[in-house]
């Protein structure tokens, strides 16, 4: 959040300073309450109210809604992972394969363990087993990716290239670019189904976004993280263990790929090394939009969530208005753009 | 990822035009020791032919590289050439064939509107104090996305006959019947090579590229322009994606509009593995190239050997981790000032 100091506190020592405040109070009257989540929020508000507008009555209702609840938990998941990578000064360019190799792993351990005859404690068992196994790549991943940035001093930028392209590589390579599809009822339901109109991953979401922005604000580990995208050098000599703060950024990012790997083969009913690569940059330019610095180091993971909701809000919107994907991804990098540029505008 | 002017302390500005081995070195031994290896299981992979055919599968994206790598000297970083490529492309295209232009203005209108394009790059970055990484992804998505909805992803397969038609330089048979051909693609690749090597070793603007790469904000205390600069970078890898646009369709003999789209980090892993810092101030042309190569060789060479083509992502990754970690074995070396 940002302060501006009105005019009224100003000290008018001179003409120019006086004239300097009253200007800062009228960007502060143009700026809305609370800098760019305020933004975000009139933003929604406006495109809503132009929805209902346009859109001939009745194409939107409770079921464009739930679609949107839908539709939204991969992407938000991959672009918390790609945040908290931000957050700490690096990227993390590796999450879409992160997310579709645990998703492979898992499929392959659930087709190998579930029992034939579809009993519910065998089923369970192998699930179960099959996100452990999941989860254990993950940080696996994470800890490799964070250590070799760390120890090494190497760019993250980088480092996920090259993580993106073995993970990537790998996974082709073992499932010879094939699918895997065929999952039980039990790990389906995490993608379809709903608990009073909400489904249950979009509550599994917002859970996850809870649990994420109180480990970044309210611990030791996310007061290093933010220290660390602010300024490396003085983190380090202020007796930050740089090795350990990273290899937790990167098994925290490379554990939310595998949240989102999850939910992905529950809602596809399948798995693949290809599924999900458009998604990339676009969860970069979420977490920017939400106001993260992509310099790392500020930003708060509610603005993240305000973020998509407005990409979201915009690529529905604009389906229903018979506009095809392309142009809403050009309305999406203008927008990005604008916002880019209009921050900078208000901070001079 | 960090800021373009964050970099105070990594900045190291070797003197023009003196030549430190290091990158470049290691690079060439290792090309060489995979040139040995390729060429001892596969006997074929040492001929003429097959050295110029592998130098020519990898002309586009070697120009790429390098217009990228002139951006990367300069402290920036871009995701967006691919798209410009693609949009000076189809501009070209289509000013041939609809509007029936001559070759020259249609070559001029295809570098240009690569050049504009990357100038709003370049005016994003610096006047707008957008990220580069952030302002190229975002231009990225918009050039790629209005052009997709302006052709509906058709592409143009009448090209006109003075585009395609085979432009060859230097034709040799060799003793087992073998056509050695160096083609137009080749010969682009060197005048590229060395109008880069040229800029940023010779000319004015070259040191001051390298000086705002290495420590813009030291640049910008002795007088540098940095907006300039930033124009002379953006604006040469534009001319080179465009180049590289009208190139790769010469060599496909039409124009589709989502041929290069997709290629992005493979070309900054190439640029990278040359020895181009992501931090600015340091690489070489000649590294470049060598990476170039390296990668040219691996895929020819792992063809040659039939291992099949979904492999080579997973090479590429592993050779761009083992480069990362011995090239920065060596920057330490450099940095501790023990490296010489």
């Amino acid at each position: 959040m940002t302060e501006t100091p009105s005019a009224g506190t100003e000290p008018s020592l001179s003409v120019s300073t006086a004239r300097k405040g009253a200007a800062r109070s009228l960007i502060a009257l143009a700026r809305p309450a609370g800098g760019t989540n305020g933004v975000l929020a009139i933003m929604i508000l406006v495109l809503c109210a132009g929805f209902a507008a346009f859109l001939p009555h009745g194409s939107i209702g409770p079921g464009t809604l739930q679609s949107m609840m839908f539709q939204l938990p991969e992407l938000a998941l991959l672009s918390l992972a790609m945040s908290v990578a931000i957050l700490s000064g690096g990227l993390n360019l590796a999450i879409i394969a992160t997310a579709n190799a645990t998703a492979l792993l898992m499929a392959v351990v659930v087709h190998a363990l579930a029992p034939a005859d579809g009993g519910t404690g065998g089923t369970l068992l192998a699930v179960l087993v099959a996100m452990g196994a999941g989860l254990c790549l993950a940080v696996a991943i994470g800890a490799v990716t964070g250590l070799l940035i760390a120890s090494l001093g190497l760019n993250p930028l980088l480092v996920t290239l090259g993580t993106m392209s073995l993970i990537g590589g790998l996974s082709v390579t073992l499932t010879r670019g094939g699918v895997i599809s065929g999952f039980p009822e039990m790990l389906l339901a995490l993608g379809n189904t709903s608990f009073f109109y909400v489904p249950v991953s979009f509550v599994l979401l917002l859970v996850v976004f809870g649990l994420v922005a109180a480990l970044l604000s309210r611990t030791a580990f996310g007061i290093s993280v933010r220290m660390l995208g602010s300024n490396p050098e003085a983190t380090k000599f202020s007796g930050v263990s740089e090795v350990r703060a990273l290899v937790g950024v990167y098994v925290l990012s490379s554990v939310l790929c595998w949240s989102a790997g999850l939910v992905m083969m529950a809602r596809f009913n399948s798995a693949s090394a290809g599924y999900a690569g458009s998604y990339l940059l676009i969860t970069i330019l979420a977490a920017v939009l939400g106001g993260l610095n992509p310099y790392g180091g500020f930003g708060k993971i509610g603005g993240l969530l305000l973020g998509l909701v407005l990409l979201q809000l915009i690529s529905t919107g604009f389906t229903l208005l018979g506009l095809d994907q392309h142009v809403t991804n050009v309305i999406w990098g203008v927008m990005l753009l604008v916002v880019m540029s209009a921050r900078k505008m208000m901070s001079n | 990822m960090r800021g373009e002017a964050g970099h105070m302390a990594t900045g190291m500005l070797a003197p023009v035009g003196r030549w430190r081995p290091g990158t470049e070195v290691s690079l060439a031994l290792l090309v060489l020791a995979l040139a040995a290896v390729f060429g001892i299981s596969v006997p074929t992979f040492l001929s003429a032919a097959n050295f110029v055919d592998l130098v020519e599968s990898y002309s586009v994206t070697g120009i790429l590289a390098l217009g990228v790598f002139v951006v990367l000297l300069a402290g920036g970083i871009d995701i967006s050439f691919a798209a410009i490529a693609s949009v000076a492309q189809y501009v070209a295209a289509t000013l041939a064939v609809t509007s029936g232009w001559p070759p020259l203005a249609v070559i001029g209108a295809g570098l240009a509107t690569g050049v504009a394009l990357s100038l709003v790059n370049a005016f994003l970055i610096e006047r707008m104090a957008i990220p580069s990484i952030i302002a190229t992804i975002a231009t990225m998505t918009a050039y790629f996305s209005t052009l997709m909805a302006w052709t509906g992803g058709r592409a143009i397969y009448t090209l006109p006959d003075w585009w395609t038609r085979r432009i060859v330089f230097w034709r040799h048979e060799t003793d087992g019947g073998d056509i050695v051909r160096i083609g137009l693609p080749i010969v682009l690749l060197l005048v590229i090579f060395a109008a880069t090597h040229l800029l940023i070793g010779y000319t004015r603007a070259g040191r001051q590229l390298r000086a705002v790469g290495g420590n813009a904000e030291a640049a910008r205390r002795i007088g540098v322009r940095i907006g300039r600069v930033q124009m002379i970078a953006y604006g040469y890898l534009g001319l080179c994606a465009a180049l590289a646009g009208l190139l790769q369709s010469y060599r496909v003999g039409q124009a589709v509009p989502n041929a290069m789209v997709g290629s992005e980090l493979n070309v900054v892993a190439a640029a990278v593995l040359g020895g181009a810092s992501l931090t600015g101030g340091r690489g070489s042309a000649a590294g470049v190239m060598l990476g170039i190569l390296l990668l040219a060789m691996l895929q020819n060479g792992l063809t040659l050997l039939s291992v099949p083509s979904f492999h080579f992502q997973t090479v590429i990754g592993a050779v761009l981790l083992l480069a990362l970690v011995v090239i920065s074995r060596n920057e330490r070396r450099v940095l501790r000032g023990t490296g010489r």
